[in-house]
């Protein structure tokens, strides 16, 4: 408790000097090579525990904001904290940090399999790879499901959040309608009764 | 090698569904990814999309360089390059917009509606997603066994995926699935 409390102390004296476009790409690769099967704790861990360029609770805040926004959370975290740090250039330097290297590894990965994927053993070791990857799948939804139901209090917005999450599910899962249909028909229902259900 | 016209429509339309995908990455567009370049374009199979899937969550960095790998199968560095660029720019510039304009919003009621009434939505399309990852590349009963049981490990036990992802590979060479 009270280490968390010293973070959020460093954090409201942050540094605001620009560390500079390399650092900011140093930072950023280094979460990103990191981030097996995932970035977001590396990317607490460099930026809040090690940097000091946010707080704990401006990352919480940030996350939040940035789930909200189209494509990957990572990236838009990348472009508030590189703005933030460095402007224009500064987003260059963390998106690119951010992809780059990880892009140049996926590639060699790819030019591998094209080079030995139609061997015998290669295509029985993807086979198992690809059902564990959709296992992966499955169990971040779950984790994200049970933080969401955790943080609701009161029973409509469990209900509603449930029935939301099951109506996304089956729709898209069970009946392979199209992500757009699913998309269009079902977010509005759920702004609106969301802005419906906020007692704040 | 598919002709420039088509990989143009490619880069567009992945770049329309990256607007889409809110609240968990990249992740939840691969089902229409898959739509688009194995069902209708038919540039690469089924077993190839789910093969650079699987490969692109051993290696490091964000989920969405499965993207670039398809791109990569498709048409090579302008295929990878062009794909991950359709990904990443649109969205990219739209939070810096919003990120310069409304720094100030973040606790408005609007803007609570729309992350609470995203957050579930996103959740069920996530699974819709694992779902059908399980129907299009778990081609025996054994395979469903082991995506049922990497799903347990990842939940209930703080376990490395890039492990599992290659004991699913050892599984495979043995014939187990």
């Amino acid at each position: 408790m009270s280490e968390s409390i010293y973070q959020d102390n460093v954090g409201t004296h942050l540094a605001q000097t620009h560390p500079g476009n390399w650092r900011i790409f140093y930072v950023f690769s280094k979460m990103a090579l990191q981030g097996f099967g995932g970035v977001m704790p590396f990317a607490y861990r460099a930026m809040v525990e090690q940097e000091r360029w946010l707080s704990a609770t401006e990352f919480a805040e940030l996350l939040g904001i940035c789930q909200i926004f189209p494509g990957p959370t990572i990236c838009n975290i990348a472009v508030f904290v590189g703005r933030r740090l460095g402007g224009g250039t500064g987003v260059a330097s963390a998106v690119s940090g951010l992809l780059v290297l990880p892009f140049l590894i996926a590639i060699a990965l790819g030019a591998a399999y094209q080079r030995f994927g139609d061997f015998p053993i290669f295509r029985s070791a993807l086979n198992g790879m690809a059902a564990v990857a959709a296992g992966l799948i499955l169990a971040t939804a779950l984790k994200m499901a049970r933080g969401l139901l955790k943080k609701q209090v009161g029973l409509p917005g469990i209900l509603f959040k449930t029935i939301m999450l099951a109506c996304a599910f089956a729709c898209l899962g069970l009946l392979k309608w199209r992500l757009l249909t699913v998309f269009m028909l079902f977010a509005p229902v759920a702004v609106i009764a969301a802005y419906l259900l906020d007692r704040r | 090698m598919i002709a420039l016209g088509e990989l143009l429509g490619l880069c567009w339309h992945l770049a329309i569904l990256s607007l889409m995908a809110i609240g968990g990455g990249l992740i939840m567009i691969a089902p229409e990814v898959h739509q688009y370049v194995v069902t209708e374009g038919r540039w690469i199979t089924s077993e190839q999309f789910a093969a650079v899937f699987a490969i692109a969550q051993t290696a490091p960095g964000p989920n969405l360089l499965f993207i670039s790998l398809v791109g990569w199968l498709i048409a090579g560095w302008a295929g990878a390059i062009g794909v991950t660029a359709a990904v990443i720019v649109p969205s990219t510039i739209l939070t810096f917009l919003i990120a310069r304009y409304s720094a100030n919003a973040a606790d408005s009621r609007f803007y609570r509606a729309l992350r609470d009434g995203f957050a579930p939505i996103s959740v069920g399309l996530m699974s819709g997603t694992g779902w059908l990852f399980m129907q299009v590349s778990n081609e025996s009963w054994r395979a469903d066994v082991l995506t049922v049981l990497s799903v347990l490990l990842v939940v209930k036990t703080k376990i490395n995926p890039v492990f599992l992802i290659l004991v699913g590979a050892i599984a495979g060479m043995a014939q187990w699935v």
